[in-house]
This record gives structure tokens, sequence and C-alpha cells, in this order.
């Protein structure tokens, strides 16, 4: 059985306590990527995390990329959305395929207005 | 090139034809794989595109409620609203084999059926606005869970999808014009080992019958 997690900035995250999720409000550095580790090693099958805060963990994220669990999801945060989710999407359009072809048109501002 | 190092014998022209043959089925197989999951991917990583936008979009909408809601509420009442929620949700992760790729297949199930048990507050001290926020919240989060799974999958899918690449491209393009070239160099060796052991055989023969009538002399 299988907890989700919600990682960021208090103030991005606190909403999903309500919803039964478990908040880890962290700022960046150190403390974020070991929290990180402590979480994907502990039972967490989806971890949401902000796009600011993954910003700066890009390393660690990369280690659970071939494994099933967690999924590490990124989520806008308060402060608005940097389009690295997005880019996520793309990266593995690109990783794929050898080149971005369904998305290129498709940049994160207009992700933003839809 | 390697295969100019080849010992040209039988056994070996031997070893190198099978070792084509199955070079070559499972290029043909890997290849299927390759189409196959390319194709599961493209819908997949669609279907993932749209549900981050939608997802984005939601997000940022509940964010903009939550702002509002904390404008008319102290921080500390709105701390202690949300300190102890009242629901819980538990998520069970399956698998699902998709061309030998296992890919997730999340499912989440809440503590308490009842959908307004996402409110852990009583409303005397906080907002309308607080209701509405954590209600648009939650209302996104199926959502939520669904692109977690899906992005996940697109994530795998597409390492996947690299390695079978590369190792298609590396039987087509190196393994198996290797192969080939090793198979037609013995073949000639072996080949014109047969002609100059023919040609020897026809000379001595030539000259054992010489030996033997003195062709020269009588001519």
């Amino acid at each position: 059985m299988y907890k989700i997690a919600v990682m960021g900035d208090y103030d991005s995250i606190y909403g999903f306590g309500a919803l039964g999720l478990d908040t880890y409000p962290v700022n960046k550095g150190e403390d974020a990527g070991r929290l990180l580790k402590r979480l994907a090693d502990n039972d967490y099958g989806v971890i949401y995390i902000t796009e600011e805060l993954a910003a700066g963990l890009t390393k660690e994220i990369a280690a659970y990329a071939g494994e099933l669990t967690p999924a590490i999801i990124r989520i806008p945060g308060i402060k608005g959305n940097t389009g690295d989710g997005i880019m996520g999407v793309k990266k593995s359009v690109e990783q794929a395929v050898g080149s971005d072809i369904l998305f290129g048109g498709v940049s994160a501002k207009e992700g933003e207005a839809t | 090139m390697a295969s100019t190092q080849v010992n040209p014998t039988r056994m070996e022209l031997t070893r190198l034809k099978k070792k084509l043959a199955t070079a070559v089925k499972g290029h043909k197989l890997l290849k299927d794989k390759r189409d196959e999951l390319m194709r599961e991917f493209l819908d997949l990583v669609r279907v993932n595109m749209s549900l981050r936008q939608e997802v984005e979009a939601a997000i940022r909408q509940a964010n903009t409620d939550f702002v509002v809601a904390r404008s008319d509420m102290s921080d500390q009442i709105l701390r202690t609203a949300l300190m102890a929620p009242k629901q819980d949700v538990e998520l069970t992760a399956g698998r699902r084999n998709v061309m030998s790729v296992d890919i997730p297949v999340f499912d989440y199930k809440t503590r308490t059926p009842d959908p307004n048990d996402i409110y852990s507050y009583g409303y005397a001290f906080t907002s309308s606005d607080l209701d509405a926020a954590v209600k648009s919240l939650s209302d996104v989060f199926p959502k939520m869970l669904r692109l977690a799974e899906v992005e996940k999958s697109c994530q795998l899918m597409a390492a996947e999808i690299e390695k079978t690449r590369r190792r298609v491209n590396a039987l087509e393009h190196v393994i198996i014009p290797e192969t080939k070239a090793g198979i037609k160099y013995i073949t000639m060796k072996l080949d014109e080992n047969e002609r100059s052991t023919q040609i020897r055989l026809m000379k001595v023969k030539d000259m054992v019958l010489e030996d033997a009538h003195h062709y020269s002399e009588r001519a």
C-alpha cells in the first residue's frame, strides 16, 4: 500500500493536506534532496513536487526515472508555472523519437494560456 | 575491419551463418517491438500533454482560490483549519505490461467514502472561499493521479524505446554487415583455396603423366 506525498514551499502545498495527501514543506537546498530520498525509500508511490523545488533536484529525480515507483511529478507552485513540467513531457518525446515531432509548437507559455 | 581477422575455416563459416540468421531474426523482432512501443508511446504522450495542461491550469486556479481564501483569514486560523486532515488517501500501484515494459497503474481509495470529508474544519472561523479552494483542489486530484500514472509510463516507455532503437541500429548497421562481410571473406578464401588445390592437382597430374610417357620427347 502506497502513500502520496507533496513537496514544496508551504504556501504552494498546504491545500493538499486537506485531501489527505502528506505534505512536506521544504525549502531549496540539501534538505530537499535528503527528504526526497527518504520519501522515495518509504513507500511513497507518487511524489508531487513543485517545479521550483524540482529545478534544484534534477539529479536526485533522475535517479528514480527508471523505477516503477515513486512517480515524481512536477506541479506548478504558487509563484506560477516555470514550464518545467511541459519540458519534461517534451524531453521524453525527444528521448523516444530523437527529436520533438509532436509538441514543437506547444511552448510553456501556451500551456499557461489554456 | 574486424571481419578480416576471422579464421577462414568451414567451422567458422557455419558459426557466422548461424549468427547472421539469429541477428536478422532479432533485428526483425526488435524492429517490431520498437514500432509497437512507439505507437503506444505516441498515443500516451498526447494524453500526457493534455492532462498536464489541464492539471497545471487547475492547480493554478486552485492556488488563486487559496490566495483569495487567505486574504480574509489569519494565517493561524488557516493553519489550524488544515492541520488535522479528516480524509486520507491510500494508493495501490499495480503494473501493466506493454511490450515488456512495466508501467504503473495507480488506483486510490479514500479512507471515508464521503466526498465532504475534505473539509477538515468547522465552518465557524473560516471563510467560504476556503471551502471553494479546497473543493477545487479536490476536483483536480483524480486528474493529478492519472497524470502521475501516464507521465511515469511515458518516461519508462521513452527509456525503453531509446534502448530498443539503439539495439535495432546496432544490429542493422554494425552486426549484420560485419557478419555478412565475414561470411563473404571466408567463402572467397575457401573458394580460392579450393581452386589452388585443383590447379596444383592438375599440375601434379601433368608432371606424373610426363614422367610416365615422355610426351615432350615424342613430339
